[in-house]
């Protein structure tokens, strides 16, 4: 087995492969953190749905997917974690994705019943498939490039976040710009989203944000803790489940949220042994 | 020294007012109770002090003395917070927060300034206790101790003891008159309890619809608005 690990190795789309698949898990479990205790896990289904419709759109117009799906993103995201106005909460999260993955799929069919693999197009969309396998080099700079501004900003705001999450009132009331700051989480949200869909695909995202930080919530007690706990599980999982996926050939996407929901399972047993979540 | 002066405003949402007419003026030391009726707007008021809204008409002059971003909050606790995984210190430490600017990362002095809080708040044996493992009470004095690193002079309270018990109670609010009376910082807090206010407090604001009132705790006595709400809480308890 380690042979053939080895022989994969020395092809670029693995290595590749496994450097989008650490960048993106990084940044999603990062986020992760914050939006499943902002109450906001559902956010990443809903986004991924709207970069599903953009995609769709872009793939009729033929222009580069990223063009359009990271624009629609970010404004889906500002409009749905803003916290004011009428659209808010999770039905209009449900109604969004929902509208935006049936529009997608209608435009698909009218304007490109021609096209042969048609449903292919779609599963692999949906579920990532083999796209990450099959990275240009541009592809890579471009997520380097997103993922370190990702890392920069969630490093740089660390205690603003922190702060935002843990409290709004309190912090705008004490003189936080934290509308400044949940929008920075909105875009940066948008854009780990979008990265995330070459990796697992629109509908196995909210694994990537949800699972990480479920599991590193278990285990530790401080938010500190939490972070680089759920970041390290997050790679791991990532790691583990494109390398099996290479070895037995099976879909990327799904078997790295297997390896999630596993780490998962383990956390919880490990958790009731300690006697629940008094810490 | 004047810290705060209200002039004839009024608070509510959307234009329509749920408080109008109220002015008060707050010096440095005092310690403000804001009581009223269920609905009376007593929270509003709040929220607009902290800047959280806009009042709908008259003036709100905070003194040189004290900038916008010096002020204390203490607010009710949310569903957010009870399974929110952080430490006592992350949590006390947030509250240096608004005196960061851009920097990314605590100074030494934000970091004295929490140590010293905790330590004033004899919180110290919980510092690396998990917030929300703690109790109510245990809980309120380290969002109490987040409020004081935000702020030199005042500290606004929203009803600080609801949900605890008496004994609880009883310590929180001789925390707030030490607090109040050996570092001076002036209070402001609203709540129901109004036997409390009069133990405590130097001055009574009364919220309630068209007539309010403001004055000293003896003043508030010997008003009529006072005896009749004294008389029915009085009665609510009887």
């Amino acid at each position: 087995m380690l042979e053939k690990l080895q022989m994969y190795f020395a092809y670029d789309f693995v290595k590749f492969a496994l450097i989008v698949g650490v960048l993106v898990a990084l940044c999603a479990a990062l986020l992760g953190v914050t939006l499943v205790l902002k109450r906001y896990s559902m956010i990443g289904d809903g986004l991924s749905h709207m970069a599903f419709g953009a995609m769709t759109v872009a793939m009729l117009f033929s222009i580069a997917p990223i063009y359009l799906t990271l624009p629609v993103t970010i404004l889906s995201a500002v409009l749905l974690l803003r916290g004011g106005g009428k659209l808010k909460g999770d039905a209009a999260v449900a109604m969004l994705s929902v509208s935006s993955l049936a529009m997608g799929y209608l435009l698909l069919n009218i304007f490109k019943s021609g096209s042969a693999n048609l449903s292919g197009d779609v599963c692999s969309i949906l579920f990532g498939s083999t796209s990450i396998l099959t990275l240009k080099k541009s592809d890579v700079v471009l997520c380097a490039v997103l993922a370190a501004i990702v890392i920069f900003v969630f490093v740089f705001f660390y205690n603003k976040i922190f702060a935002v999450t843990f409290d709004e009132s309190f912090a705008r009331a004490t003189g936080t710009q934290s509308s400044l700051y949940n929008l920075l989480l909105a875009v940066i949200t948008a854009v780990v989203i979008v990265l995330s869909m070459n990796l697992v695909g629109a509908l196995l995202i909210s694994a990537l944000i949800v699972f990480p930080a479920l599991c590193a919530m278990r285990l530790f007690k401080s938010f500190r803790g939490v972070i680089i706990s759920a970041a390290v599980i997050s790679v791991c999982c990532a790691l583990v489940g494109i390398l099996i996926s290479i070895l037995y050939g099976t879909p990327v996407g799904s078997t790295i949220v297997a390896a999630d929901l596993a780490v998962f399972l383990v956390c919880v047993i490990i958790d009731l042994c300690k006697g629940g979540r008094k810490a | 020294m004047e810290l705060l002066k209200l002039t004839d405003v009024s608070v509510g949402y959307e234009g329509k007012p749920v408080a109008s007419h109220l002015s008060l003026t707050l010096h440095e030391g005092d310690y403000l109770c804001i009581v009223g009726e269920n609905g009376a707007g007593k929270s509003t008021l709040m929220k607009t002090l902290l800047n959280l809204r806009a009042p709908i008409d008259g003036s709100i002059v905070f003194s040189d003395a004290i900038a916008r971003n010096e002020i204390g909050y203490l607010p009710q606790q949310t569903q957010v917070q009870r399974d929110f995984p952080a430490t006592v210190w992350e949590v006390v430490l947030s509250g240096c927060l608004n005196r960061s600017g851009l920097r990314p990362f605590y100074t030494k002095a934000q970091k004295q300034t929490a140590e010293d809080w905790i330590a004033r708040l004899d919180i110290t044996d919980l510092k690396k206790r998990s917030y929300r493992a703690l109790s109510g009470g245990q809980q309120q004095r380290v969002l109490l101790a987040r409020a004081l690193c935000a702020t030199k002079k005042l500290i606004v309270l929203d009803e600080p003891v609801a949900g605890l018990d008496p004994i609880v109670t009883a310590d929180l609010y001789a925390l707030i008159q030490r607090i109040n009376r050996e570092n001076g910082i002036t209070v402001i807090m609203v709540s129901h309890d109004i036997g409390a206010a009069l133990q405590y407090a130097t001055h009574i604001l009364q919220v309630s619809g068209d007539s309010n009132f403001f004055g000293t705790v003896e003043e508030y006595r010997q008003s009529e608005l006072g005896k009749l709400f004294l008389g029915k809480a009085g009665e609510d308890h009887a």
